[in-house]
This record gives C-alpha cells, sequence and structure tokens, in this order.
C-alpha cells in the first residue's frame, strides 16, 4: 500500500446549506499519489465534500462550513490566492460539461486564462492533456470544432484534459463514470492509474466496484459522516471493521 | 381501463395544433401584409415620370410642398442613420455591461431591486422621453455648444436610455439561460469570475446577446416621437469629408420623425402623401435587411 505523507488533512469538517448540516465534522487524510475512493449513497456528502476541497461551495448560496482542510500543511480557507489554489485542485462533475468553446480552446482555456500566450507551448500542452485524458486520437483532427458537440463519453474525457490543463497537484473525480459506456469507463480508469504517478487522486463514485478496482485506500460515508476509513481491499472482501460497511459494499443497502 | 383517445379529445387537441400553427404562420402574413400596404400606398409615385428613386436615396433636397417639389431624402436617411448609430455605440456597452453586473456581480437584493427599476424605465412613455430630451439634456447639449440644445447627440443619448431596458432585460435572461455547470466548471479551472464571465458566458449567450441588441437597434431606429423632439428635427447632413467625420451636435432629421410629421399635411394620395410612404418602405427594408445580416451572422456561427 502507498504510504505517502498527508497530502491533504481534513480535521473537524461540518458543512451547512442554510440551517441544515449535511456534513457532520469529519475528519481523514489524503496521502500523496494515492487514490483515495469516497463511497456511499446518495445524500452522504460526498459531492459537498469535493467543492469544499476545491473552494467552490462558497458559491452556492447559503453554504457554511467549518473546521479545518490544509494542503500540505497550509489552512486552504486562510489562503490568500484563492484562484491559485483553485488551480491545484482540478475537478470533475458527474455529467461531462464541454464549454461552448472548440476542444482546443476548452483545454487551453485555463493556461491561457493563467497567462500562457498561442504557441508551440500551449498547443504542446493541450496535446498531452488530451493524450493523458485518452481522448487525442479521436479529436486531434477536428480541435476546431465545438466540445459541446463531442458525444458524452468524449466530452467527459475532454472534461478530464481541461482539469488536467492546470497541472493540478489533486485531481478531484465526482462520479465521473454515470454518463457514459462502460468501454470508455474502463478507458478512463486506466487513464487514472497512470495519473497517479503525478498526482493524488480523490475518487468519489456510487459504484463500488470501480473503488475497488482503483483506489488504494476508501472511506465510507452515511449521512454526512465518516462510517470507516481503511486500505480498499480487506474493506471490499467482506473484511470491514463496520458492519454497515460490509452490507453496503455488499449491495445490501444504497 | 380506456387506452383509445376519445373522439372529443382527438378533436380538440387537433383543433389546438391548428390554432397554434395559424397563429405561427400569421406573423409571416403579417409582415408581408405591412410591407404590402404601405408598398400599394407609393407605389403610384415610385413608377410615375416625375419621380426618380435615385434623387430619393441622393438626393440632399427634401423639398415636398414646393412647386414643383423635390424628393430627395439623403440628408433624412443619413440623420435616421448617425442617430441609430450613435445611440448603439452609447447604448450597447452600458447595457450589456448592466446585463452582466445583474446577472453574475450583484447581490440577490439589489439584483430585485435593479430588475425591477429597469422594467419602469421600459414603461416609461415616448414622449416621456422627449420632454426629457427637449428640456434637460439639451440644456447640457447647448454648453457643448449645440446651437439650439436639440441634437443628433442628444437625440442619440435619450434613443440609449430608451433602448437600454430591452437590451438589459434580454441580455440578462441570455445570460441567465447559461447552464451554472459553465459557471462552476469555469471557476473550478481557477479562473477569475472576470475572465469566467468573458471567456465563458459571453460566447455561450452570444446568440441571446445579439438578439438583445438587435431587439434594441428596433426600437432605436423605430423610435418617433422622443426622437422628432430631440434631435430639432432639421434636415442637416451630420457627416463630413473632413475630420471627425461626424458633427454630432447639429440638429438632424429621421425618417421616422418626417413620416409622423408631414403626413397630417399631406393631401391623401397626393405625391407628397406617397413620398412618405415610400420612406416607410426604405425604412421596412433598412431593418428587414439588417435583422437578415444578423440572423445570417448567428447562423453562420452556428454552423462552425
Amino acid at each position: 500500500m502507498v504510504a505517502g505523507t498527508p497530502k491533504l488533512n481534513v480535521d473537524s469538517l461540518r458543512a451547512w446549506y442554510g440551517s441544515e448540516e449535511v456534513i457532520h465534522g469529519i475528519s481523514f487524510d489524503v496521502r500523496e499519489n494515492e487514490i483515495f475512493g469516497i463511497i456511499g449513497p446518495a445524500q452522504s456528502g460526498k459531492t459537498t465534500l469535493l467543492k469544499i476541497m476545491n473552494r467552490t461551495l462558497e458559491f452556492t448560496s447559503g453554504s457554511r462550513m467549518g473546521g479545518l482542510v490544509e494542503m500540505d500543511g497550509e489552512d486552504i480557507y486562510h489562503i490568500k490566492d484563492v484562484y491559485g489554489y483553485r488551480r491545484r485542485v482540478g475537478m470533475v462533475a458527474p455529467l461531462p460539461v464541454g464549454l461552448p468553446l472548440s476542444i482546443y480552446d476548452n483545454v487551453a482555456f485555463a493556461p491561457r486564462s493563467f497567462g500562457m500566450k498561442d504557441g508551440e507551448e500551449l498547443d504542446g500542452l493541450v496535446q498531452k492533456c488530451l493524450e493523458q485524458a485518452a481522448l487525442w486520437d479521436e479529436v486531434k483532427d477536428r480541435l476546431d470544432s465545438l466540445g459541446t458537440k463531442l458525444s458524452g463519453g468524449q466530452q467527459q474525457r475532454l472534461t478530464i484534459a481541461r482539469a488536467l490543463s492546470h497541472q493540478p497537484e489533486v485531481l478531484c473525480l465526482d462520479e465521473f463514470s454515470i454518463a457514459i459506456d462502460p468501454v470508455t469507463t474502463m478507458k478512463i480508469e486506466d487513464v487514472l492509474k497512470d495519473l497517479r504517478k503525478e498526482m493524488t487522486i480523490i475518487l468519489v463514485t456510487n459504484l463500488v466496484q470501480q473503488a475497488r478496482r482503483l483506489a488504494d485506500r476508501t472511506m465510507f460515508m452515511l449521512n454526512g459522516e465518516v462510517v470507516e476509513i481503511g486500505d480498499t481491499e480487506p474493506m471490499f472482501s467482506g473484511n470491514a471493521k463496520q458492519p454497515k460497511t460490509n452490507a453496503f459494499v455488499s449491495g445490501d443497502f444504497g | 381501463m380506456q387506452l383509445q383517445r376519445s373522439k372529443w379529445k382527438a378533436f380538440s387537441e387537433g383543433l389546438i395544433e391548428w390554432t397554434i400553427r395559424v397563429s405561427g404562420i400569421s406573423a409571416v402574413v403579417f409582415v408581408f401584409a405591412i410591407f404590402i400596404f404601405v408598398f400599394w400606398e407609393g407605389k403610384g409615385l415610385l413608377f410615375s415620370d416625375d419621380f426618380s428613386i435615385s434623387e430619393l436615396l441622393t438626393s440632399e433636397k427634401w423639398d415636398p410642398t414646393h412647386t414643383p417639389p423635390s424628393y430627395g431624402a439623403a440628408r433624412i436617411i443619413l440623420g435616421t442613420f448617425s442617430v441609430a448609430l450613435v445611440a448603439m455605440i452609447i447604448t450597447v456597452p452600458f447595457s450589456l455591461g448592466g446585463a452582466v453586473f445583474i446577472s453574475e456581480f450583484c447581490g440577490p437584493r439589489l439584483k430585485e431591486i435593479l430588475k425591477v427599476v429597469i422594467e419602469l424605465l421600459a414603461a416609461i412613455p415616448s414622449v416621456v422621453w422627449g420632454f426629457i430630451g427637449l428640456k434637460i439634456t439639451s440644456v447640457y447639449m447647448k454648453e457643448l455648444g449645440a446651437d439650439a440644445g436639440v441634437s443628433l447627440l442628444n437625440g442619440a443619448i435619450i434613443l440609449a436610455l430608451m433602448s437600454m431596458p430591452i437590451i438589459v432585460s434580454i441580455s440578462e435572461d441570455a445570460l441567465n439561460a447559461v447552464p451554472d455547470s459553465y459557471r462552476e466548471a469555469a471557476i473550478g479551472l481557477g479562473v477569475t469570475k472576470w475572465q469566467m464571465v468573458y471567456r465563458v458566458l459571453l460566447p455561450g449567450a452570444k446568440n441571446g446577446l445579439l438578439a438583445a441588441v438587435l431587439l434594441g437597434m428596433g426600437r432605436v431606429v423605430g423610435e418617433t416621437m422622443a426622437v422628432l423632439m430631440a434631435t430639432g428635427n432639421a434636415d442637416n447632413n451630420p457627416f463630413s469629408s473632413d475630420a471627425p467625420f461626424l458633427d454630432l451636435l447639429v440638429s438632424v432629421k429621421t425618417m421616422t420623425a418626417t413620416i409622423a410629421k408631414e403626413m397630417g399635411d399631406t393631401v391623401n394620395g397626393g405625391d407628397h402623401y406617397q413620398v412618405l410612404f415610400l420612406l416607410g418602405v426604405l425604412l421596412f427594408s433598412i431593418t428587414f435587411i439588417v435583422n437578415l445580416t444578423a440572423h445570417l451572422v448567428i447562423h453562420g456561427v452556428k454552423r462552425k
């Protein structure tokens, strides 16, 4: 198992939408260069947790959070350059979001915003990200056509390429495979296994088998609380410490 | 359980479908009917020997009550064009900026207030705008050097204010129609809110924004009363071959104002009456061409 240094440290994290508390004081850490799986049924706070990680929860009106989230030992909620911080965390949403731009511009969007000029360097970066997302071969002849015209699976890989374009240290994937076919899913899973060498990956998934295939460690969340965190394999082979985890991974509820 | 539709239901659905179809087609019919009517009223003069279309378009002498009359509408056409142009130059940046502010940057309470106030602005009758042009803004024009105050710039400012609520509300709707997932995706990439607006929202909403600008332009070109009161209605040519090429402080005459002001003095069916209808045809054609061009632009973009 990977026993890297902690990349992210979460301590007593709580979150509210209006007066409703959706995350009830959870603590865990994510280690460098691991794939950290988060599983749990709907309404367990997984997506909210990811939004806290890349500081986009604050755009949801009425939301609040409390507790501590640190990246590399730095409190991300007291960081000065919040835009710079978001660049360190890539985010892939459940439904693919092709921005209304060309395929090239979708991937070049973030680097350009940070001041990279058009030219060989940008071309190279766009190609590298599309290759990493296993999309390059399918789109290399039509980089000028609209990203929104791609199929769902291709758009999701475009989203991944875009998330990689700002060379993040942590990549968060929120149920990335719910809108795409199994073949594409397997392709992306292979991509993620490769990416682990370069970055830390947080994988929120509803598919317990996907977590089993990919994650080094897995956290099981239920109703905004952490039920169990542990190495993936024992958790999925019926040796979880908590009966609820065993019940969830074996499909008894969820 | 009865799975078949009853005859009555089928009949009423058919009826509704036809009503909707007729309503849809009627728009086309009305446009053609209006064009034909306006054309019909002016066609007698158009085909007579005393009249030449090139004189109407190029001569600067408009003296329809003189004997023999002169029907040169060049100054009127240029007046219309210049007022509309200046008004659009003023209103488009402010209106789009206002829409972006309301949709993306202001708090929910201010948003509600601004939306209500802007809707109120749209409800002000044009004659009231005309008064404002005649009595308030014209004073400042005098200070700038316009002899009578009422002038091209004065009219353009009033028209800019009048078209602003339309452009703001429709642009704001267009921006709201851009899915939130775009915003989240862009922000999640670590760009600033402003970068998100001009790199994602404006391209995403461009068709709606263009429609908003066109509707605003329709209001600007078609407005009559306010522009009559605010521009002074004197037929000068605001353009010149020397810099700055456009005199903003000169009083101009527009096609709409000319038609409205002179129609009452004409003999029904007379030459003057007919030439005013021809001006109407011209105005109609210009707006039609502008809309068509914009439509083609949108489709050109879409095809890409």
